[in-house]
């Protein structure tokens, strides 16, 4: 499975990500630079966290504009899977593939942590590996990770499962409902706020995360078998 | 040429913590009159005069990129220079 990582200036988590899929998943991914215009060849796509950009304007909001942003767009649009996480949610986000915004933390604070999250929805193609309800430790660091959406999406959100993972004890942020990771309404846009590429070694303080690229994995092997 | 600002607040129905914090503060100054404090965005922009509306420039403007609908409200002031 060849996964892409996407680049945009001010990304400083795609080294994490390239190394949970090669060394810790053990399969293939390349950087993809945000001036590119084909994500030809990948079976999944990865938006790693940082600050994209200087987070000028808003988190997210001027990475919605690089080249590669409508190829990403198209790529969702087939159902393959699509991963952001911190910065990549935000982009995600602004981009329109997640409904919803991120505000500043309620607390004004930048936190950085390690957090417990409830799987509340295994049934995802990035889930999978999971059980329901299962509590996992993924580190956190954001400063404006506070999930917000209008009443009638958050009621969307609970109505199609696309709740995916929400803080299980502490809320850093301060987001609706303790959402820590969403997906879209077809289930193959996942954002997520803790980075699961963080936690994939026990050197590191745990491999919780790496059920998240193990699940990603096992869907795309079932979709071979079936193709 | 028109000189243009523009202000970005948060909709009413988002919690601002940072006119929160600044509130708290204000208050903790003995200015109890204080009833709330919300913090947005200034920007200038300077725009030539073209055969396009400005008014529609400057909708669009906001809305692809200055702002963000899901969470953020917006009105401009438009000046000839």
């Amino acid at each position: 499975m060849k996964f892409a990582v996407i680049q945009f200036p001010g990304s400083n988590c795609d080294l994490d990500m390239l190394h949970a899929i090669e060394d810790a998943l053990g399969e293939e991914a390349e950087y993809v630079w945000h001036a590119e215009t084909s994500l030809d060849g990948f079976d999944a796509v990865l938006l790693p966290g940082g600050f994209s950009y200087g987070d000028y304007l808003r988190t997210g909001a001027i990475a919605k504009f690089a080249n590669i942003m409508p190829e990403v767009v198209r790529f969702a649009e087939t159902g393959k899977p699509v991963l952001g996480v911190c910065n990549g949610f935000q982009i995600l986000a602004e981009s329109g593939l997640l409904p919803g915004a991120l505000i500043r933390n309620n607390n004004l604070h930048f936190v950085c942590k390690t957090v417990s999250l409830r799987v509340e929805n295994a049934e995802t193609m990035f889930t999978s590996e999971y059980a329901g309800g299962e509590e996992i430790r993924i580190p956190v660091a954001h400063g404006e990770g506070n999930y917000y959406c209008d009443d009638a999406t958050l009621a969307e959100l609970r109505a199609n499962g696309q709740i995916v993972f929400t803080y299980a004890s502490e809320n850093p942020n301060g987001s609706i409902a303790n959402i820590a990771g969403i997906t879209n309404k077809a289930g193959n846009v996942l954002g997520m706020m803790p980075h699961p590429e963080r936690a994939v070694e026990d050197v590191v303080g745990g491999t919780a995360g790496l059920g998240v690229f193990k699940s990603m994995l096992k869907a795309w092997k079932e979709e071979q078998v079936h193709a | 040429m028109y000189n243009v600002k523009v202000f970005v607040t948060l909709k009413k129905s988002v919690l601002d913590p940072q006119g929160t914090a600044v509130m708290g503060s204000l208050k903790s100054l003995n200015y109890g009159e204080v009833e709330d404090v919300r913090i947005g965005k200034y920007m200038e922009i300077q725009v030539a005069k073209s055969d396009r509306d400005i008014h529609a420039v400057l909708d669009e403007m906001c809305d692809k990129l200055l702002t963000n609908p899901v969470m953020e409200d917006y009105r401009y002031e438009i000046e000839e220079a």
